[in-house]
């Protein structure tokens, strides 16, 4: 009796570390692969020269150019609607009806699969407002997708400041806003970028909504009002359209060292913020 | 001085007036998505019929004929399939991180599962294209674009979902429970069986509820993997087609009714994700009061 629940333990423990080196395994295996694969494709030419034949020849510049386009526009929308909104629910709102249907609606909207923010994107900007396909109804759409993400990484980092700096400004004579712009928001400062990176890490990755919203075109775009064509976009054109093995392969390498490099400044930050207010 | 401090009172006024709005902004948009997907599929669920279009079996939109039931069968079964394969897979990762795993091998792990969430979905599916596909056209036969492909996929999609949710549900399960089930002569094993995992019951299953709305929400990976036929699959071995994946592949080219048609089925995708939402708020409210 007592040896069989020994055994017992010993067989459940024995796989869920099985379990947890399964997990890591096949992280290195999907990102091992792509970038064994796609390293050879990777030069200063494929970063700095225009795509030539749909892709299949020639670098990736004018889809880095509208990767970052969208990237930077989408931000320059949903920041500072994102900190506003956290600033809001952490400091001003009062329990009641207000904030549990906005609180409703950022967790909904955090639900909404991308797909369908592409079919909203189409019909009221691409159509309606007649933007057609284009960097800024890309932008607006991919805005709204990662309006949660940077609003509940703004609240979670404004909530780990301490009441007693408040305190302390307010005592001082300072005004609540003069509080909040002077004291804690200096001091949530890391953990609300975490959330922007956090917001730039998914507007690289998404595919569905920018496809719908703005086009797939490899020219190179000159103004928000041109539509482009993203990385992931383009490797998934690449990839499904059969184009180019090697290319797909190394659009999709410059795509993991992005995100890599995205998480990692992502959690220093959050390692700063602990320090700050800790 | 006084006319300072009244000008001082109108601009925090004001400030606290725009916080408010941005923050209004959130529903403002879901109310708008909801309107203008619903108002865009509308007429064509009116004419066809919600019955006759969710269940209808046939979807030949040259012909008018709109029918996705082979897309909602699609879509229900790479979900359960994901779940089948990803749920335990999530639930002993959390069990390992919140009990077992010694602080050295913890901090290795955790950011390799938020890699694994950060990776963009089209990498999944580009992986899932040129290694797992071909996998399976090699060992299980047919063309290897599968249900079992996109469940395998989507379970390693969901996997850092409900991993997260399930660890921080345990990770809240009062010490002096545990201490008193090992004090009682329970070992460590017998203590996260009947201790932690039943009282962490709530998260875990709030977890889970999010990877399934994730699973059935995700587009890019399951199309590069599942072949996009519109046909009720006779076993996880054949291709298949989902909800999310019947819009990305024919929004491109479709116009008039059958464009009203791919908005119509967004709105069905809308209602699941919006139900399994619900069912995640209301759990986590019942974990409050608990």
């Amino acid at each position: 009796m007592k040896w069989s629940a020994k055994l017992e333990e010993k067989v459940f423990i024995g796989l869920l570390w099985a379990s947890a080196i399964l997990a890591i395994l096949v992280l290195f295996s999907i990102v091992g692969h792509i970038l064994i694969n796609g390293i050879a494709g990777l030069s200063w030419e494929f970063i700095t020269a225009e795509p030539s034949r749909m892709g299949k020849e020639g670098g990736i510049l004018s889809i880095i150019i509208g990767t970052l386009y969208l990237t930077v526009a989408s931000l320059i929308v949903a920041t500072p609607i994102g900190v506003g909104s956290a600033i809001f629910l952490t400091e001003y709102a009062k329990k009641g009806r207000v904030v549990r249907v906005i609180r409703f609606a950022t967790e909904s909207l955090a639900a909404v699969p991308s797909i369908i923010f592409g079919l909203f994107g189409f019909v009221l900007f691409v159509i309606t407002l007649g933007m057609g396909w284009s960097i800024i109804s890309g932008a607006l759409t991919i805005a709204f997708m990662i309006l949660p993400t940077i609003i509940r990484a703004a609240e979670e980092s404004i909530k780990m400041v301490p009441d007693s700096y408040r305190e302390g400004s307010l005592a001082l004579g300072a005004s609540k806003w003069y509080t909040i712009r002077k004291v804690v928001l200096p001091s949530a400062l890391p953990g609300i970028a975490t959330g922007i990176i956090l917001g730039i890490g998914r507007s690289i990755g998404e595919t569905a909504a920018v496809i719908l919203t703005a086009g797939s075109s490899l020219g190179l775009p000159t103004s928000v009002f041109d539509p482009t064509r993203t990385l992931s976009v383009h490797l998934y054109i690449l990839a499904s359209e059969g184009i180019s093995m090697e290319k797909a392969y190394a659009t999709a390498t410059v795509l993991i060292i992005l995100i890599i490099s995205i998480n990692f400044v992502a959690n220093w930050l959050m390692a700063k913020l602990v320090g700050r207010v800790a | 001085m006084k006319k300072n401090s009244v000008h001082n009172r109108v601009s925090e006024l004001v400030v606290e007036k725009a916080l408010f709005f941005s923050a209004i902004i959130a529903v403002l948009i879901i109310v708008l998505i909801a309107i203008f997907v619903i108002l865009s599929g509308w007429p064509l669920l009116q004419k066809v019929g919600f019955i006759q279009f969710v269940f209808g079996t046939v979807w030949n939109p040259t012909n008018g004929i709109y029918g996705i039931f082979p897309m909602v069968v699609g879509s229900i079964l790479v979900t359960l399939g994901a779940l089948v394969i990803g749920v335990p897979f999530g639930i002993a990762g959390a069990v390992f991180l919140a009990e077992i795993a010694p602080k050295k091998v913890a901090k290795f792990i955790r950011p390799a599962i938020e890699l694994l969430a950060g990776i963009p979905s089209v990498v999944y599916g580009f992986y899932g294209l040129v290694v797992l596909v071909p996998f399976m056209r090699h060992y299980t036969g047919g063309s290897g674009f599968s249900v079992l492909a996109g469940s395998i996929i989507l379970a390693i999609m969901i996997l850092p979902t409900i991993l997260n949710i399930s660890e921080n549900a345990l990770k809240s399960v009062p010490k002096e429970f545990k201490e008193g089930s090992i004090a009682l002569g329970a070992n460590h094993w017998q203590t996260i069986k009947w201790i932690s995992l039943p009282v962490a019951r709530s998260g875990i299953v709030a977890g889970v509820v999010l990877g399934m709305a994730r699973a059935i929400g995700e587009t890019m990976a399951v199309i590069m993997v599942t072949g996009n036929v519109t046909r009720i699959p006779g076993s996880i071995f054949d291709p298949i087609r989902t909800l999310t994946g019947n819009i990305v592949m024919e929004m491109g080219y479709a116009s008039g009714e059958h464009q009203q048609a791919l908005f119509a089925t967004g709105i069905i995708l809308f209602i699941f994700i919006m139900l399994l939402n619900l069912v995640v708020q209301f759990i986590s409210k019942g974990r409050c009061k608990a």
